[in-house]
């Protein structure tokens, strides 16, 4: 008996799901965009928000910004909840073993109290700072308009929370566990005046209504400020100081800001790219914010690293910016 | 002139690397077989790992072609930033 073997193939009945479907074509659809697109309500909304009733659920109108098609975008790590959390726990892992090296080794031990101090009183206060960025970045997921950012914006507001308590964490480490240094580094928060100028930055933002000047305000321009000055800048100063482990407990904020900014310039640069409009926008913003960021984290950048530090920042956000379109 | 081939596997990781592919080789051939992609072109084709990257959102290395692999034709030639297949007739 001889035995026939013959393969057949089978066709799959459809790709994608329809939604999918007219906005890619008809062909197998990454994870990414199926989880990302056309996925929030648009229209048929039966009741108005009674906290809001001049708007509708999802309105595009909560942002001075106008986008003809709001899914115009595209997350270059092209997260959604599946590659984020495996990513993140990826980062996650690194940054543990490294804090568990830190600790078994008695590196706190090894630091001069000046060097613990000067990480008190300059770095331990972001985790403040770090709180209000998670609210400002959740405030963008309610109030945003589509999938693709919202879930974006999600993330990013996750993460800083994970940051605030990686902060809190070298406070920890520091103190031997009896989170003085963590009071002590609220106390600098509201009463030394190098972080007044900071805090009045970030107050400012839990108050901006649209929501996209809250992405322009703290993702754009303070992040790539901060993150410049205190997680390069910084740690080379403090390097230099003696205080060179303690660039293993911040590599996990370093990663994120790269990682993070990709996302960042992208959804900045699909706006401008959108129209005259957009630009004019948040060109204004952008130089609203600007200055007065700078102003206000002068007097920090001096005691953390010195004089020129603010130009330096200043000089990244211009780099970044022209590389966005402006 | 002959045409050189690489055969990957049909799956979530392939398509990005045949999306790369097709960008960066235009005039290429994919033929979609049973769990199998297989892909020709005449005398020349090229896998870039920046265009992989771009594709994936993620960093990826020429080596980790070798997950999907299942055979390929042709002069391999190889380096971090691009591996690719050629006749020399």
């Amino acid at each position: 008996m001889s035995i026939e073997i013959k393969t057949s193939t089978l066709e799959p009945i459809r790709n994608t799901f329809e939604h999918t479907k007219r906005r890619f074509g008809d062909k197998p659809a990454s994870r990414y965009q199926e989880a990302s697109y056309d996925i929030a309500p648009e229209k048929n909304f039966h009741y108005r928000p009674m906290w809001q009733p001049d708007k509708l659920l999802n309105d595009t109108s909560r942002t001075a910004v106008v986008m003809e098609d709001w899914y115009a975008y595209r997350d270059p790590r092209q997260y959604y909840y599946g590659t984020y959390v495996q990513a993140r726990a990826k980062l996650q892992e690194v940054t543990e073993s490294n804090f568990a090296f830190f600790d078994k080794r008695g590196f706190a031990d090894h630091m001069n109290e000046e060097v613990k101090e000067k990480i008190v009183r300059c770095l331990l206060p972001l985790r403040h700072m770090e709180l209000a960025a998670n609210m400002n970045n959740v405030l963008c997921t309610a109030y945003g308009t589509s999938t693709v950012l919202t879930q974006a914006f999600l993330y990013n507001g996750m993460d800083r929370l994970g940051i605030a308590q990686y902060l809190s964490r070298i406070g920890l480490l520091l103190d031997g566990n009896s989170a003085e240094s963590l009071a002590r580094a609220k106390e600098y928060w509201i009463t030394d005046s190098a972080w007044q100028g900071l805090r009045r930055f970030t107050e400012n933002t839990l108050v901006i209504e649209d929501w996209f000047e809250v992405f322009i305000a703290q993702d754009v321009v303070l992040d790539t400020l901060v993150y410049d000055l205190m997680y390069r800048q910084f740690d080379e100063a403090i390097t230099e100081q003696g205080g060179s482990d303690l660039a293993m407990l911040i590599e996990f904020m370093q990663e994120w800001h790269k990682d993070n900014s990709r996302w960042v310039d992208a959804t900045l640069k699909t706006t401008i790219a959108e129209s005259d409009h957009n630009r004019e926008l948040i060109g204004g913003w952008l130089a609203h914010w600007q200055e007065k960021a700078v102003a206000d984290l002068t007097p920090l950048a001096e005691i953390a690293v010195g004089e020129n530090a603010v130009n330096e920042c200043v000089e990244v956000l211009n780099k970044r910016l022209a590389k966005a379109g402006l | 002139m002959s045409k050189v081939y690489i055969a990957l596997q049909d799956n979530e990781e392939s398509r990005y690397i045949v999306e790369a592919i097709e960008e960066d080789n235009p005039d290429v051939t994919v033929i979609y077989q049973p769990a199998m992609i297989r892909i020709e072109k005449e005398g020349y084709l090229v896998i870039k790992r920046e265009t992989v990257e771009e594709k994936m959102g993620r960093d990826w290395e020429i080596p980790a072609l070798h997950v999907n692999l299942i055979t390929l034709g042709g002069n391999v030639d190889e380096d971090d930033d691009q591996i690719s297949l050629t006749w020399n007739n």
